[in-house]
């Protein structure tokens, strides 16, 4: 391999692992807060990319991404409010159960919706800028997405850690009842988890089907399992956490598609995850919860 | 009610099934999709129950059903696919010429082993499936709840890349998938294992190991407290588990006569997620009776909603391909949402069940009409 | 010297940098009833816990009827963190599960009551024998135990009555009022047929005549099965009344042990309980 497809790969693998990264912390923030693993988050995240379609016929993109995304928060609050809500008292595996049957709903709404054939995603034009950099040529999207990755998460963290909001999530994620008692609006926290995770799904949909220029109804369940998988690796509960977990995917799983292991590279990420499990349960950045008895 | 009534009962209600199964074997052409209704409810039956046994009696929240299903599938399709048919199912790649060497040396094998060998080719698939979740399970099973869930439906995507990758070519068929698996010849042979199995199953809830199970989901720390050895009673459960559903794989193989990698995705487990959540997790006799009324509905009662339909010239809106699984899927949450105890609960059918709910309505009447007279 | 049942020897518990337990060392002999008292806090369930196997010692060792069962040092990360004393003392390594410990013949209780809750009254102490049968999987599915199984299950309907559960042997373990869950609970303890009982709480949470009669029942269950009791209680009057030793606990480190007389008298204990007088 030369040199230059080598750094090609790895502006891939970076840009793909942006988007991942992107998704992860959906996932681990819900997770951190409702101890629930949102199988349908992935399908959210379809679902933005078929929101993104649809806007792109009549709207400009300028205007057609912030429609994209407040479309998907509407779809990611919305969908707390019904399938989860009303189970918040039940047992941990009614909600998960209620988690995949939303995964199940969203991906034959899809189907029945817009067919389960691929449907072209349109481009933005800014996006697919090609550059050219000695012999490395690569679309804008390949670049922005780290960068945008890592600036989206840094404002994040700042919220969670400087913010009267962000103080409350902290605390219903150390202890839901407690917080509770002490007067935190806990459905307005959890809302407020499903507004951030969904936009930022929305925009790592945008990121991530550009590159992939199409979309079909099973085009989340993949990604979404993967993600959930980076954050697991990087901590669940930890945002950096996500956001490493998710660059260290989307790296190996270019790795091996470039090695020529295309096959496996979805099976590697499980291979990834069960190592992980079994030498360090709590992730690379997770905090060690002792059981009590 | 009697116990002997209840013999009686229990016998006449077998009795009507078999009947009305030998009718169907002699009527195949008239009532082809009643048969091929009950023959997949049957087949999804014992994965139900399988995965029930995991879920509803040892709290153990897997996702692995697809990829058990597979193994158990693949091994007894290419135990299966005649020698005469195995050059046109691997036009491409052709065959291990160890796995034709084999089929040949059963061909030349007495007529009795011959009559055998489909029901041994289920077992192996089963073992197959149970040394594979064996093995696994080491890992697996010290997991809390939800990471399991993930891990295991991670093994399952492990399985099927493993099935479809071209380093396999040889064996699986890659991703060309395997044909011309003999299936069943008689429509009551599907129905006598799927019992058998459940029958086993249903034995083993109601022995002692039955019992450390329920112990287990109902609290570990206390199960381990009394004596209960946390891994050795999950690690059983899951392998006995596994060996159903890889047997119903490979009946699921004989059934549909053709497989592919793509058959056994996700989608798949979750459907049977869905059979013991409308069935009642912790309900045997629900995930059966969730088996049937689920593979009845989307197969064959709810066709309707995907064509396009018209009432007294009135076309009806919505009405076209897609539209039944949307329902399907919206049925599925109103049951998670509002009835979270499905059909059955953690109920079992029972002769006295349906004699108290008949004798109900005139029970309450009575107590109804004693209150007024007051 | 009489024969001890338990010994507790240099036992320290060490979570992250935090010390439950400090160099706690203690002896149970046969046929007492010892316990365990001290404030919330004092480490009292920690120690429990490593008894029974839930968590393994930091470091130290547990003897039941003079045999170790349980021996550990600090491993890994803990070779730094340690803060105890007894380096070096304990070089052998030795960690049972729960289940092991029980097999032994140890049986708990706990704090917070766990019963199987769905089940039924009958199957929660039925459950209790299944450690002590022969049948493998096979031969319990075929049904080739049956003769085992209907004996357990005589076995079990005989302990029911003795222990007066016999009127709610079919209700649900959740469904029974709280005195009787306590009952419940040690009921299945017993059913494990243990030598060494220990009872985490056993009159949390119940009026003077509950406990009043808790008295009596674990006097009575004591002789009757040939027991040695050691349990932590809250309670005054029942720890005054019951036990022949008592063992106090504060921040993780005994505090004072001796006849039930003596720890009533005892400044430390007074202190530890109603904390220091400023103005003495």
């Amino acid at each position: 391999m030369s040199f230059t497809t080598f750094i090609q790969h790895c502006l891939t693998g970076i840009s793909l692992g942006g988007a991942y990264a992107l998704i992860a912390v959906g996932y681990t923030m819900v997770y951190g807060i409702l101890r629930l693993i949102n199988f349908a988050h992935g399908d959210i995240f379809m679902m933005a990319g078929y929101f993104m379609i649809f806007a792109m016929v009549s709207l400009p993109w300028a205007v057609a991404i912030p429609v994209v995304i407040i479309a998907t928060v509407i779809l990611g609050v919305a969908i707390e409010r019904v399938a989860y809500k009303p189970l918040r008292t039940a047992p941990r595996m009614s909600i998960m159960i209620s988690a995949i049957g939303v995964s199940y709903l969203l991906q034959n709404l899809a189907t029945y919706l817009f067919t389960a054939l691929p449907k072209a995603y349109p481009t933005i034009p800014l996006l697919k800028k090609i550059f050219q950099i000695g012999d490395i040529s690569a679309s804008l999207v390949t670049f922005i997405t780290p960068v945008l990755t890592i600036a989206l998460v840094i404002g994040l963290v700042m919220m969670i850690n400087h913010t009267k909001i962000g103080m409350a999530m902290r605390a219903v994620s150390k202890d839901f009842e407690t917080s509770q008692l002490m007067g935190i609006k806990i459905n307005t926290v959890i809302s407020m988890t499903f507004i951030i995770g969904s936009a930022l799904a929305a925009v790592g949909s945008i990121l991530y089907f550009t590159d992939r220029m199409s979309v079909t109804p099973f085009s989340g369940t993949l990604p979404g399992l993967k993600c959930f998988v980076a954050a697991v690796l990087g901590g669940i509960g930890s945002i950096p956490g996500a956001v490493v977990g998710g660059f260290i995917i989307g790296i190996c799983e270019t790795a091996l598609v470039a090695l020529g292991y295309s096959t496996f590279s979805d099976a590697f990420t499980f291979v990834l995850l069960i190592i992980m499990l079994l030498f360090k349960p709590t992730g690379l950045f997770g905090e060690k919860i002792i059981d009590k008895v | 009610m009697k116990k002997s009534v209840k013999w009686i009962l229990n016998v006449v209600m077998i009795a009507l099934v078999v009947l009305l199964l030998i009718f169907l074997e002699n009527n195949k052409s008239d009532q082809g999709m009643l048969i091929s209704v009950l023959q997949k409810g049957a087949i999804l039956a014992i994965v139900a129950v399988a995965m029930n046994l995991l879920n509803g009696f040892t709290g153990l929240f897997s996702l692995g059903q697809a990829g058990f299903m597979a193994i158990g599938a693949y091994t007894t399709a290419i135990f299966l696919i005649p020698v005469a048919a195995v050059d046109g199912v691997y036009y491409m790649n052709g065959i291990n010429p160890g796995i034709k060497a084999f089929k040949e040396v059963i061909e030349t094998a007495p007529s009795w082993l011959q009559a055998c060998y489909p029901y041994l080719a289920l077992i192996v698939g089963g073992v197959f499936a149970a040394l594979f979740a064996a093995l696994i399970g080491i890992p697996v099973l010290r997991l809390k709840s939800d990471y399991l869930a993930i891990a295991t439906l991670g093994f399952s995507e492990i399985i099927r890349a493993l099935l479809s990758s071209p380093q396999f070519d040889t064996i699986t068929n890659g991703s060309y998938g395997l044909n011309k698996i003999p299936g069943f010849s008689n429509l009551l042979i599907p129905f006598i294992i799927a019992g058998v199995c459940i029958l086993l199953m249903i034995l083993l809830i109601h022995s002692t190991y039955g019992r450390a199970f329920k112990a287990i989901r109902e609290d570990e720390i206390a199960a381990e407290a009394m004596g209960i050895n946390l891994f050795k009673h999950k690690e059983m459960s899951f392998v006995i588990s596994s060996f159903f559903t890889g047997v119903a794989g490979g009946m699921l193989a004989m059934f549909m006569r053709s497989i592919e990698a793509k058959t056994f995705s996700i989608a798949l487990t979750y459907d049977i997620l869905l059979i013991i959540v409308i069935g009642g997790i912790g309900s045997v006799t629900g995930s059966v009776l969730g088996a049937f009324l689920v593979t009845a509905s989307k197969e064959w009662w709810l066709r309707f909603f995907d064509q396009p339909q018209t009432i007294f010239g009135w076309e009806v809106p919505l009405f076209r391909t897609g539209f039944r699984m949307v329902i399907f899927s919206i049925l599925l949450m109103v049951v998670v949402l509002f009835y979270r105890r499905g059909l059955m609960g953690t109920n079992e059918f029972s002769w006295d069940g349906i004699w108290n709910f008949i004798k109900k309505p005139f029970t309450k009447k009575k107590t109804a009409k004693g209150g007024a007279a007051q | 010297m009489s024969e001890n049942v338990l010994r507790l020897e240099n036992v320290t518990m060490q979570f992250g940098g935090v010390v439950a337990v400090n160099d706690l060392s203690l002896e149970v002999n046969k046929g007492e009833i010892v316990a365990l008292i001290g404030p919330n806090g004092a480490g009292k369930t920690t120690a429990f816990n490593v008894i029974t196997g839930v968590y393994a010692p930091t470091n130290g060792a547990v003897y039941f009827n003079n045999e170790q069962i349980i021996s550990n040092h600090p491993q890994g990360n803990m070779k730094k963190l340690y803060k105890g004393e007894n380096l070096g003392k304990f070089p052998h390594v030795m960690i049972k599960t729960p289940d092991q410990i029980t097999h032994l013949g140890v049986a708990r209780t706990f704090q917070n009551i766990r019963l199987f809750r769905e089940l039924s009254v009958f199957e929660n102490v039925l459950i209790a024998k299944h450690m002590r049968q022969s049948a493998n999987v096979f031969s319990a599915t075929f049904r080739l135990n049956y003769k085992e199984e209907k004996q357990m299950r005589e076995e079990t309907q005989e302990f029911i009555k003795i222990l007066g559960l016999e009127q709610v042997k079919n209700d649900k373990a959740g469904s029974l009022p709280y005195g009787q869950q306590r009952h419940l609970e040690i009921a299945r303890a017993l059913a494990t047929q243990p030598s060494l009982l220990l009872l985490d709480e056993p009159a949390a949470g119940m009026n003077p005549q509950e406990t009043q009669e808790l008295t009596a029942f674990i006097r009575r269950i004591k002789d009757e099965y040939n027991l040695t009791v050691f349990m932590i209680e809250h309670h005054m009057d029942l720890v005054m009344e019951i036990s022949d030793r008592i063992y106090v606990l504060d921040f993780g480190q005994t505090i004072a042990s001796g006849v039930p007389d003596e720890i009533q008298n005892n400044p430390r204990v007074i202190e530890a309980y109603l904390g220091v007088q400023q103005d003495a």
